[in-house]
């Protein structure tokens, strides 16, 4: 039987969610303010995904749609804000009323969930690190635990490695092996991708070999870790992808009135996630305001990787 | 020229960061204190953002942490991994921003809830960076506005730590960095002496009893209470024109 990483592994978002996202499963979508696929999360509410343990530093509203939509029975974070916004309040109704169901919240520092993708990424059981001492955190999170140096003797903070079933990364562009070129901001990207049993990568544009070939230092995530490469253009608004658009800051700063009542978020999810069959219909919808959100061109000069 | 509480703020944090320190920078009013200094008399200011734009030189207001201007024309760009392990865990940060709902009297900083954590009265964001910043840069500047609620004698939730909590202080708990520095509000500055916030600067137009109505503890005033200096008429151009002309934070 032929390896099912090997090959072209290009498929429709409704394929791949189908494929690598099931009920109960701990599922990261990653992307720090930076190429969050929102593409993705709106098809795993369309199908109706349940229990699932979502997983990333911050929930941003990517998971507040996701937890207002009933996906998810636990919340795996550091940092739950709307950024540069004010709250989010999905996540807030949930945990402090139970609505639309109770979660379980299961809470780190940004560096803590960092170290615990290091650790998955490698295969280590947890990763030591200077922190939380005097902090509060350790009280509420019995993962967060201490080991002693065999070395030096010290005492060091330890989390655990996490293994996500999935994680979904959208990239700039890839290849259809899934061979992945990143700029701008990284995040955790990488280090989410090789913790994962499976990958989804989602591409702003899928090229030929060749063109990611010609710059292999662009790579952050080889196709030999990833099982489904997915095309959307648009498919972080609104999020962004350098060079591709702009954040979408009005929008999250409306998302502070249309979240405020669970009423008003769910119209929202009604017109903009179930009343859309992809994202190309959420793309085309939006019409002219995604236009506008167009990067100007800033090209860096080429490197030589003659020999 | 006639000026806001929050604009004092930001020129007083200003004027703490030295021209070629390395700075870790938060959003909001962090932000508009580094990107002041940098355009005045720190240009050799270092920018580090957690989202991993290192020798950022933003040239609109990120609103965001991950801003895509905080990318363009940046010195590096890494990963997060690299931020938290490399820069300050490696002991590259002089100087970390932090502020917060709650600050307390010992510099223990809350970001988590108010309340009690399995019942919360109003549940916020929570540590992000800010916990391994109070813990690993070199050392914190504090900046929030004042209120009694804001400053209790202690946090509900220590976020990230300051001088003293439950489980010791800095030096007992090996912490690598020195903790806050300083505390700069909309009515004074504080230092910390034993660990303690002394109020050691009057803000032009606060009084003694402004600042003892707004904190929740009896504070210690240093022997010789400075005033501090108004923002100038260069430094209230630059924020109001150049750094923040939407008048987001300001």
């Amino acid at each position: 039987m032929s390896d099912p990483r090997q090959g072209d592994k290009v498929m429709p978002m409704g394929e791949a969610v189908r494929r690598f996202v099931r009920d109960g499963q701990l599922v990261v979508i990653e992307g720090f303010t930076h190429l969050i696929s929102f593409a993705a999360a709106h098809e795993i509410i369309r199908q109706g995904r349940r229990d699932l343990v979502l997983c990333r530093l911050t929930p941003d509203l990517v998971y507040d749609q996701m937890i207002a939509a009933g996906c998810a029975r636990k919340v795996v974070f550091s940092w739950a804000g709307n950024p540069g916004a004010g709250p989010l309040y999905g996540f807030r109704r949930a945990v402090e009323r139970a609505i639309p169901r109770a979660i379980e919240i299961e809470e780190y520092s940004h560096y803590g969930m960092v170290a615990r993708f290091a650790a998955g990424a490698a295969r280590l059981p947890f990763f030591p690190l200077r922190d939380y001492q005097g902090s509060d955190l350790p009280a509420v999170n019995p993962e967060i635990r201490s080991v002693t140096c065999p070395f030096t003797g010290e005492r060091l903070a330890a989390v655990p490695a996490i293994h996500p079933d999935v994680a979904i990364v959208h990239v700039q562009r890839a290849d259809r092996l899934g061979n992945a070129h990143v700029w701008g901001l990284m995040g955790v990207q990488k280090e989410a991708a090789f913790a994962a049993r499976a990958v989804v990568v989602v591409a702003e544009e899928i090229v030929a070999e060749e063109v990611i070939r010609a710059d292999p230092n662009r790579t952050l995530i080889p196709g030999l870790v990833v099982d489904a490469v997915v095309e959307e253009p648009f498919g972080c608004h609104p999020s962004y992808a350098q060079g591709y658009y702009d954040r979408d800051n009005a929008f999250y700063v409306q998302w502070r009135d249309i979240s405020k009542d669970a009423a008003s978020l769910n119209a929202w999810l009604d017109e903009w996630v179930y009343g859309v069959a992809s994202r190309a219909e959420y793309v085309t919808k939006m019409g002219a305001r995604l236009a506008n959100l167009r990067a100007r061109e800033q090209c860096c000069g080429p490197v030589n990787y003659g020999f | 020229m006639e000026y806001t509480p929050t604009e004092l703020m930001v020129c007083e944090a200003a004027r703490q960061l030295r021209d070629g320190e390395v700075v870790f920078v938060g959003i909001g009013l962090p932000n508009l204190a580094c990107n002041l200094a940098r355009r005045r008399h720190a240009p050799n200011l270092v920018l580090i953002y957690e989202s991993g734009a290192v020798g950022a030189v933003p040239v609109r207001l990120p609103i965001s942490i991950g801003d895509p201007a905080l990318v363009t024309n940046s010195a590096s760009v890494c990963s997060m991994y690299d931020v938290f392990a490399h820069y300050l865990q490696g002991g590259r940060i002089d100087v970390g921003f932090l502020g917060g709902a709650q600050i307390d009297r010992w510099g223990n900083i809350n970001t988590t809830v108010v309340g009690d954590y399995a019942h919360p009265g109003v549940r916020l964001p929570g540590s992000g960076g800010a916990c391994e910043i109070a813990i690993l840069a070199k050392k914190v500047l504090v900046i929030a506005p004042q209120s009694a609620r804001a400053f209790p004698e202690r946090v509900d939730f220590v976020t990230s730590p300051g001088h003293v909590t439950a489980s010791g202080t800095r030096r007992a708990l090996a912490m690598p960095g020195a903790g806050p520095v300083l505390v700069i509000t909309d009515l004074g500055c504080y230092e910390f002496h034993d660990g303690e916030m002394v109020l050691s600067s009057l803000h032009p137009d606060a009084t003694l009893g402004d600042v003892r109505r707004t904190l929740g503890w009896d504070v210690r005033v240093a022997a010789e209470l400075a005033a501090t200096r108004a923002p100038s008429g260069d430094e209230l151009r630059l924020i109001r024109e150049d750094l923040d002309p939407g008048h987001l934070y300001i």
